[in-house]
């Protein structure tokens, strides 16, 4: 099980958060403008990096909200997290331990 | 290649068991090739047989990472059945069974297929009206599954308990066509047969680059043994299907993530059928070792580390638990995780791409074991033609763009 850092409520079991996907995909403005192409992107291509992954995760037993984190997925430690609105971290620092 | 018979197995164990050659050669690359399959799991090992038996390319090499079967083929837990809801995909995974009913025979390697029966439990008013829905569709396509009352359930497998627990059965699909085999089989065996029909079976090979031609069409690879020259390059690698497609610049609707699965210490054969249940989460065999197989879930979150979160699998051991107490005091010998390439309506793409000689066999996710006879049969067939078979025209990329979704996940099958 991970050990995730909610940037407001600080480390706590990943059984108390639900991960909600890659983060920073925004929807667009007006999906009546979008190509099919561009709509399917939007709703359906993923980066499924290997590697520094921005996702978002959603601290649903704790305080409620969501926010963001870098995570290594061919390690799964987390590098960072930050909140929703913010840029990752150009440095992804380690965790504090 | 050496044929086994039985008469082979008897004189060999009357000699000390001398005189038995490699399976398959140890391949070096060539410059080049006519195709080149990317993964050495049973699809594409299996797809390079199949290119060579019924198409006649016999100049084909299958690269392969680690060692072959070392992916999902080997870490599954060999559920076969074929009761999937939609049209296309009946089609689909009833093709594979009816591959696999032959397999044996056709690469002259056992790899046990075993019709023991799978039966699906339901354990609600849903779970029950979704069952039959799912039974009469089938029987509809053609497609063997029956519904069982819980005692019936009860009858076939003795150890489960329908009554007295958080979630009673209320009734089971049972596919009788449906089963298990032997995961290593069916790699060696494809891999024996691919190899005596010429394909280059090359291991410790990781492609690490997809070269493009002026056309923008797909000429070679780039690998850890040099480069390999080829006009037909097909991908079939699984929980690394993204990656090896970006090197390409093709992008896929995909995620993968962790799956796990544990096997208990051996005892007397008690357990005569799979049994899934997708609303408490856990599905069950015995292998032929005796071993109990347990299937667990995937975990939330993407990732590449081959191995899941311990909450998952004890999640999938309390309901085994519940549903068979009988097996509460068996030990767990080994847990292992795979990583599972999912799209999002949980069926598979074996398509053409936008690259002209690139082809793509992947999107399994959870399930693919089953379509492995199935999914190498049809990747051949359309690089051999440069054309999907009809059987998998439906299973494009472009199908989440035009919304044509073949969509199994909503449809509520379990995930295996
Ligand atoms: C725990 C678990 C349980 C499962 N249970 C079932 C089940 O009961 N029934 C069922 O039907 N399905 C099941 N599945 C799913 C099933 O295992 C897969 O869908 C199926 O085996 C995929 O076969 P494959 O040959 O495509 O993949 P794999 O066997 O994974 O082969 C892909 C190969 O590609 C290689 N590769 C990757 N990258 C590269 C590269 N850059 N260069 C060269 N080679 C590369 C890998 O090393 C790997 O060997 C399960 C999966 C898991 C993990
Ligand atoms: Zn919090």
């Amino acid at each position: 099980m991970l050990l995730i850092n909610c940037p407001y409520c600080g480390e706590r079991p990943e059984l108390e958060f639900v991960h909600g996907g890659q983060a920073h995909i925004a929807r667009p403005g007006n999906p009546a403008e979008c190509s099919d192409q561009q709509w399917a992107e939007y709703l359906y291509r993923r980066d499924n990096i290997k590697g520094v992954h921005a996702e978002r995760w959603r601290h649903v037993h704790g305080c409620g909200r969501f926010f963001n984190a870098l995570r290594d997925t061919t390690s799964d430690q987390f590098l960072a997290t930050y909140k929703v609105g913010e840029q990752p971290p150009a440095q992804p620092r380690k965790a504090t331990a | 290649m050496q044929r086994f018979s039985g008469l082979s197995l008897i004189r060999r164990g009357l000699t000390g068991q001398r005189g038995w050659q490699p399976q398959w050669r140890q391949a070096e690359p060539k410059a080049a090739y006519d195709a080149i399959i990317v993964g050495g799991g049973g699809h594409g090992l299996g797809a390079a047989f199949y290119l060579a038996k019924e198409h006649g390319l016999t100049r084909v090499a299958v690269l392969e990472k680690g060692w072959i079967g070392g992916g999902n083929t080997g870490r599954n837990t060999t559920i076969i059945r074929s009761n999937y809801l939609f049209d296309e995909s009946a089609a689909l995974y009833d093709h594979s069974v009816q591959l696999w009913e032959s397999l044996s025979q056709v690469l002259n390697y056992n790899v046990m297929f075993s019709q023991r029966g799978v039966m699906m439990l339901a354990h609600t008013v849903h779970d029950v009206q979704v069952s039959q829905r799912h039974v009469h569709a089938n029987r509809a396509n053609g497609v063997d599954n029956e519904w069982l009352t819980p005692e019936e359930a009860r009858a076939r497998c003795p150890l489960l308990k329908i009554d007295d627990i958080r979630y009673p059965v209320l009734g089971a699909a049972f596919q009788r066509r449906g089963g298990t085999a032997r995961h290593d089989a069916v790699a060696w065996g494809f891999a024996r047969a691919a190899d005596a029909l010429g394909v280059d079976i090359i291991e410790n090979c990781e492609v690490l680059g997809i070269e493009r031609d002026a056309g923008g069409a797909a000429c070679a690879v780039n690998t850890t043994r040099g480069v390999i020259r080829a006009p037909k390059i097909g991908v079939s690698a699984a929980g690394h299907s993204s990656v090896i497609m970006r090197m390409a610049g093709v992008d896929l609707p995909i995620e993968s993530y962790p799956l796990q699965a544990l096997v208990s210490e051996p005892v007397k054969s008690i357990f005569p059928c799979v049994v899934m249940s997708n609303t408490i989460h856990a599905y069950i065999s015995q292998s032929d070792k005796g071993e109990m197989v347990i299937g667990a879930g995937t975990d939330a979150y993407t990732s590449y580390t081959q191995r899941g979160g311990l909450h998952i699998s004890r999640h999938a051991l309390e309901a085994i638990c519940e549903l068979f107490p009988t097996l509460r005091r068996l030990r767990m010998l080994r847990c292992w995780g795979g990583i599972v390439d999912v799209t999002p309506d949980r069926s598979p793409i074996i398509a053409k791409t936008p690259v002209p000689g690139l082809y793509v066999n992947c999107g399994w996710g959870t399930g693919g074991f089953k379509a492995t006879p199935g999914a190498a049969h049809l990747l051949a067939w359309t690089i051999a033609h440069d054309a999907p078979h009809p059987i998998n025209a439906p299973f494009t990329i472009e199908r989440f763009r035009d919304g044509n979704l073949i969509d199994e996940a909503a449809a509520a099958a379990v995930a295996h």
